[in-house]
């Protein structure tokens, strides 16, 4: 490992292996506790073990605003199993000791990580061995809330791009962003209808002109056909609603995990034969 | 004791009242709220959009509403003089529509040919169907189940008035999981959508926008009081909910100290039983639907259900510039149950021949505590913000289980 390898952060180093590898990376999202803690954590396994570069791991919310119903639902089954976020960090910490390369991405609104405190959250995320927070409802106007903060826990703030961003905004949306940019290639919530992928490619080319930071893909990507197209040319495929529904669908909870890593060792095979 | 100090009105340029408020949304949404925050400062600053709105308020509302002089109900009371602002002699029943005739000509401003909105009771809902219908826009209102069943006349009222209502199942079907689809309706449909939310929360500009057109009530008051008895109101009593008809009535009030603004939240079954719709009482400060506020929730920061009587009143949230009234301490906020609502209901029918909406009795039945403790020269104006009409069937249910006991 050289110098400059250990000064990065894990998102840092898997991104620099990605780019060396000359593919994309796939990133998993899971809600944490779904549909019950210890079925999770097998997922959560699973997906680590199975191909997934990077883990998004939801923190249910009881009013998911910006998620479709496979989302919504699965932070529903999730709460009413218990879940709690002392209990998704502990999920993050179980991960961390069998496992320390994969990137874990905390991702959810911010109420639950306000209510905690923001400094304690912080404080005991990084000690778990959390690397980054999507937190849907902070947009740059309100970085000094956990934005800036995360910083000095070494916590990537990763920020969405939507087709909504002007060329006006992107340098705000860009400005504070670290480990990733996550473009939302449509408007509307999780699990919608996924664009075309020439439409997609021509918006992430028209933001890689404002900056080096890799750029995720998400929103509507399912398929592995769907994953390949896009990771032709994104530096990361952002798979989500496709991975909640497996667990819906699935008789048992086991059986759950088992669809989950199917489709993760499908969807890593895609995206790593798509160059 | 020394007079509170009049505050700073907000809210600042990034939608805060003090520590609340705010905009916390999705990216897709902020290049929207911030479209359609500078429209919004431009129609304040044109003239032919007051004067078009105005127009629309008299001949179409049948605005100024008047402020009555509640005399047997003072006489009951023996104590406060009570005037009632009959918010409720509007055009659609309530209060609501003074928000909506505002913001459909800014959606008319900004070329948007279709209307979204949340509803509880249906208020809003309705009053929003009206001026899409007035203005020829597409118009879809997100409900919930619970809402759809007991708010049954307003449902009827809102598709006749071509309206399309959806039920909304997610969550615990109520207000604030209309809120969450109208949320994700918008982000879906940027371009062509309004988003007309019916209270003063959300991300900012809409505390302060809604506030502004609901700002009417109070503006009228203290003309109506000038003219009356030639002062300043001693106090305003209002309901809360999200806050719009408490709001709208003092904000026009909130430098003169010497009224005593009081906004009364959903007790429910009582606070201590925890099935309420008090954020003020019984809530934490919390981030929900756009802005920062007291909301119900757990230890965890889930939010909790809120349970009130009125369902224009149950929502686990409360408008920021409440919170911020609250903290600083020139608003007075307490609570009225479902059961004292309901006796305030019938004594407004029996003493006023007035059927006040079961969100405005917790405005009267505060008013029923406070009135006699009060001198006969203290000029007291309740907010009746809305017509109870659509309640009939609660309140008949209600009134069948007492006589059951």
């Amino acid at each position: 490992m050289t110098e400059q390898n250990r000064n990065q952060t894990r998102i840092e180093r898997r991104f620099a292996d990605l780019r060396a590898a000359n593919r994309a990376g796939l990133v998993t999202f899971i809600s944490a506790g779904d549909p019950d803690y210890d079925a999770s954590l097998n997922t959560l396994f699973a997906l680590a073990e199975s191909g997934a570069d990077i883990i998004e791991l939801g923190m249910p919310f009881t009013d998911p605003m910006a998620d479709g119903s496979s989302i919504q639902k699965a932070s529903l089954r999730a709460l009413n199993a218990g879940q709690n976020m002392q209990k998704t960090l502990a999920m993050v910490r179980a991960l961390r000791e069998r496992d320390s390369d994969t990137p874990v991405v905390l991702m959810g609104y911010y109420n639950p990580i306000y209510r905690m405190g923001v400094e304690r959250f912080l404080k005991e995320a990084a000690e778990a061995g959390v690397d980054g927070l999507i937190v849907v409802d902070l947009p740059p106007e309100h970085d000094d809330e956990l934005c800036l903060p995360a910083r000095e826990y070494n916590i990537h703030f990763i920020r969405l791009a939507t087709p909504t961003t002007d060329a006006q905004r992107l340098p705000l949306v860009l400005e504070n962003t670290s480990g990733f940019l996550y473009y939302v290639s449509s408007t509307g919530v999780t699990g919608a209808q996924a664009p075309t992928p020439e439409k997609v490619e021509a918006e992430v080319n028209a933001i890689r002109a404002h900056t080096d930071i890799p750029i995720g893909v998400g929103f509507g990507i399912r398929t592995p056909e769907q994953a390949a197209r896009i990771a032709r040319f994104a530096d990361a495929v952002v798979v989500g609603s496709a991975f909640t529904d497996c667990i819906e669908q699935a008789a048992t909870p086991a059986e759950g995990t088992a669809a989950v890593a199917e489709l993760t060792r499908a969807l890593a095979e895609a995206v790593r034969n798509a160059r | 004791m020394s007079a509170p100090t009049a505050p700073q009105i907000g809210p600042d340029s990034n939608g805060f009242f003090g520590r609340f408020g705010g905009r916390f949304v999705a990216e897709t949404l902020m290049p929207l709220i911030l479209e359609l925050q500078a429209e919004y400062e431009k129609a304040k600053n044109d003239p032919a959009f007051h004067a078009e709105l105005k127009a629309l308020q008299q001949d179409y509302v049948g605005r100024a509403t008047p402020l009555y002089f509640a005399e047997r109900l003072t006489e009951a009371l023996g104590g406060a003089k009570i005037y009632l602002k009959r918010e409720d002699l509007n055009h659609t029943g309530a209060h609501k529509i003074n928000n909506c005739l505002g913001q459909i000509l800014l959606a008319k401003r900004m070329g948007k040919k279709r209307i979204i909105a949340e509803t509880g009771a249906g208020m809003h809902g309705v009053a929003t169907a009206t001026v899409a219908a007035r203005f020829g826009m597409e118009c879809v209102v997100y409900m919930g189940s619970t809402d759809i069943e007991r708010q049954q006349p307003n449902v009827h009222r809102m598709k006749l008035l071509g309206a399309k209502v959806i039920p909304v199942t997610s969550g615990t079907g109520t207000l604030k999981d209309a809120m969450n689809d109208a949320l994700r309706d918008w982000v879906t449909n940027v371009e062509s959508t309004f988003y007309i939310i019916g209270t003063v929360a959300g991300p900012h500009p809409y505390p302060a926008m809604v506030r502004d057109f609901q700002s009417i009530i109070g503006d009228e008051v203290r003309v109506q009081m000038q003219q009356k008895e030639g002062r300043l109101p001693d106090s305003l009593v209002a309901c809360i909910g999200g806050g719009s008809n408490a709001m709208g009535l003092f904000h026009p009030f909130i430098k003169d100290t010497s009224v005593r603004l009081i906004g009364v939240e959903a007790a429910g079954e009582g606070i201590e039983t925890g099935k309420h719709a008090a954020s003020l009482k019984g809530g934490e400060p919390g981030v929900l639907h756009g802005n920062r506020t007291f909301l119900l929730q757990s230890e965890d920061g889930q939010i909790t259900d809120a349970h009130s009587i009125s369902a224009g009143l149950d929502y686990p949230g409360i408008g920021p510039e409440h919170a911020w009234l609250h903290e600083v301490g020139r608003g007075e906020y307490v609570s009225a149950t479902d059961d004292e609502a309901l006796a305030a209901f019938q004594t407004l029918c029996r003493l006023e021949g007035i059927i006040p909406a079961l969100e405005s009795a917790h405005a009267i039945a505060h008013a029923i505590k406070l009135a006699p403790t009060l001198p006969a020269d203290h000029l007291m104006v309740i907010n009746l913000s809305g017509r109870g009409d659509k309640d009939m069937a609660t309140v008949t249910a209600h009134l069948a289980d007492q006589l059951a006991d």
